[in-house]
């Protein structure tokens, strides 16, 4: 130690030399990711491979040692990765134009397949984009554009799924979910007239409305009439003599006393023979 | 920080402190005199501050001798007092400063790397060799240091809010289809906090990017299940729910470690193209009310008026019941009574004369009194 210690630069070498190599042979793979070894630009073996149900601190995940110089590490992302496809129109089979905009999410669980097909992750994602696009478009293209509006939806997801899932096994991938985003009309024409239909749907609405509240209102009024038409009944048909006799009276009342009220309208002059009734007295005549 | 001189420089305590503001007191020569000092201790050994000093302790008379002695040497190599400090500072503090620093460097970093504050809302998790190797509760925790455990804290019951659209006529309208094939415009925000922080970080490659994708994958599957009218009304409540459900499904299934506490619809209205249509919808069902209302006010008039006037019949006539004859001839005569004086009366025996009705002349009798009022008009009729 103290000839080391007498020779720094000796000592710093030795210490730098020590660290290169430590450097080369050790690595940390973290839990997040797959580790690749490369032997000479052959994949060799993979290290903290994905397993489903496994629970972290049990994974593959800590330091590992490798041949130092010979092996290479190809980091794989062992998390769920995202596909974004870019929004694209869609015709249904009613000849209906929708812009659909889909994500899938997908894990490599296959490293050593996934760099002997694809090279890296990204090459995976843009591998599957169009795949995604053009497997949208197949089963969307099958269906009435009501489809997508309905439970059936789900099951629309699913076989993109599983279609896509078919293509991603050859990359060692693995779809997990496949979702559309959004499924609007494009603008434009189909949105307009989308906009027209709900606007004279609503006028139509606003019509029908204002016709029931007329139709409520002449119900209520025809209602009211019977009631009262059956309460008048009911207290005047105990005498319809009387009842001839009473509104007779008011009657009269009304026309020749009362309407005076309104003005010069309605004076009345009254030609009466003695035979009246109301004069039988004014003759004198004996009983 | 605390425990720096104690576990460090317990030699140098008494007896280096004591020389320490001295020299500190006295002059230039107290940074080199300080370090040489507490350096002395060890540098007699081998260079190893931890375990020296503390055989050390007992005897700190020596020390002073020694320490003395340093700085007599001192004294001697720069050949007097004043002059020597400043440049006997990096010379002097050589070898034996670089120890403490490093010494000081350990604990710090020790200290930072090893101890964790864990507040209470906060997860530690710890990864030892890149290794999920636990969690820390809230509270004092430690952990291996810094290169063989790595800590992250995260903050597990802090709720986070992803807002999607905009409130008001500020912002571009998100626009979404419903079950009966409309448009609406929605706006909601999601609210979520991580139950399980490992999966949280280990699971997803970009978490709130999933999340925010899940809430509009889910808030649109389930907004096309329901019609406008829902949409618009009744139903919020439920969708919420639903997309509540829906998202915790999916995310579930992603493993994300996240809990979905809540979606909240702020906004949902027909997209602002056809709101006249939708205001003329509730304009319409205005007028319908007042229809209604204008009828049930003439139904209660005309009830009330049948009521009253039946009441009124009811009770003539069960005075007219008790004596019908005279009740009757009373109220004819008391009727003619009013009727007739009231009104001009003329009376003609008929009978073998034809009478002349002069009506002309009836009616100008009726002249004077009308005149005040329609004096025009009698003119006319003259």
């Amino acid at each position: 130690m103290s000839r080391v210690l007498r020779n720094p630069i000796a000592l710093a070498f030795a210490a730098i030399l020590l660290l290169v190599l430590l450097s080369a042979t050790f690595a940390v793979v973290p839990e997040t990711k797959q580790a690749l070894i490369v032997r000479f630009g052959e994949p060799k073996y993979v290290i903290n491979r994905f397993q489903p149900g496994q629970n972290f601190g049990k994974t593959g995940a800590g330091i590992i040692a490798r041949a130092p110089f010979i092996d290479k590490i190809e980091w794989v992302d062992k998390r769920v990765q995202s596909v974004d496809m870019e929004q694209q129109q869609v015709l249904s089979t009613d000849q209906l134009r929708l812009e659909i905009d889909a994500f899938a999410r997908y894990r490599i669980v296959d490293p050593l397949r996934m760099y002997k097909a694809a090279g890296s992750q990204d090459r995976v994602s843009e591998a599957l984009r169009p795949i995604l696009g053009s497997a949208l478009r197949n089963e969307l293209g099958k269906r009435p554009f009501a489809a997508l509006l309905s439970p059936e939806r789900g099951q629309v997801m699913q076989n993109i799924a599983a279609g896509l899932n078919r293509v991603a096994a050859q990359y060692g991938a693995q779809v997990i979910d496949v979702r559309i985003k959004r499924a609007d009309l494009p603008d434009g024409d189909p949105l307009d007239s989308a906009y027209r239909r709900m606007a004279s749907a609503r006028e139509q609405e606003a019509r029908s409305i204002r016709a029931q509240g007329s139709k409520q209102a002449q119900i209520i009024r025809a209602d009211a009439d019977a009631e009262a038409s059956r309460t008048y009944a009911q207290s005047f048909g105990k005498d319809p003599d009387f009842y001839d006799f009473y509104r007779a009276m008011q009657s009269y009342q009304t026309t020749f006393v009362n309407n005076g009220q309104g003005g010069q309208m309605g004076r009345s002059s009254i030609v009466l023979s003695p035979e009246n009734e109301y004069l039988r007295e004014f003759r004198g005549r004996a009983r | 920080m605390i425990k720096f001189p104690w576990w460090v420089a317990p030699a140098g305590s008494s007896p280096s402190d004591g020389p320490l503001f001295n020299e500190n007191k006295g002059g230039p020569w107290g940074a080199p005199g300080g370090g040489r000092g507490s350096g002395g201790g060890g540098g007699e050994g081998p260079r190893n501050p931890w375990s020296q000093p503390p055989r050390k302790r007992p005897t700190p008379g020596g020390n002073v001798t020694s320490l003395d002695d340093f700085l007599k040497k001192s004294r001697e190599r720069f050949g007097g007092g004043g002059t020597g400090g400043g440049t006997g500072l990096p010379s002097l503090g050589g070898k034996p400063m670089i120890g403490y620093l490093a010494a000081a460097l350990v604990v710090l970093w020790l200290l930072f790397t090893a101890i964790h504050r864990i507040g209470p809302q906060e997860r530690g998790v710890i990864t030892r060799f890149g290794q999920y190797a636990g969690t820390l509760s809230p509270g004092m925790q430690f952990s291996f240091p810094a290169p063989i455990d790595n800590v992250e804290k995260i903050d597990v019951e802090g709720i986070r809010t992803i807002d999607v659209g905009s409130v008001g006529a500020s912002g571009g309208e998100n626009l979404m289809l419903t079950g009966d094939q409309n448009i609406i415009d929605l706006a909601y925000s999601v609210r979520w906090n991580i139950a399980d922080p490992e999966l949280y970080m280990f699971q997803l490659a970009d978490p709130d990017k999933t999340i925010r994708e899940v809430a509009e994958s889910a808030m649109r599957a389930v907004v096309a299940r329901v019609s406008l009218d829902d949409a618009i009304g009744a139903q919020r409540s439920r969708i919420e729910q639903d997309v509540e459900q829906l998202m915790q499904q999916i995310l579930t299934r992603y493993r994300a470690g996240v809990v979905i506490q809540g979606i909240a619809i702020r906004q949902a209205d027909p997209p602002a193209a056809v709101n006249q249509a939708f205001k003329e919808v509730s304009a319409a069902q205005q007028d319908a009310q007042s229809y209604m209302n204008q009828a049930r006010a003439y139904a209660l008039q005309l009830t009330a008026k049948a009521q009253g006037e039946a009441a009124q019949f009811d009770k003539v006539y069960e005075q007219y019941r008790q004596a019908p004859e005279v009740t009757r001839r009373r109220m004819y005569y008391e009727t003619m009574e009013q009727v007739l004086s009231k009104v001009d009366k003329t009376v003609v025996e008929t009978g073998n004369v034809t009478p002349y009705l002069a009506l002309p002349e009836v009616q100008r009798r009726q002249q004077p009194q009308a005149q005040a009022q329609a004096p025009a008009e009698a003119g006319a009729a003259r």
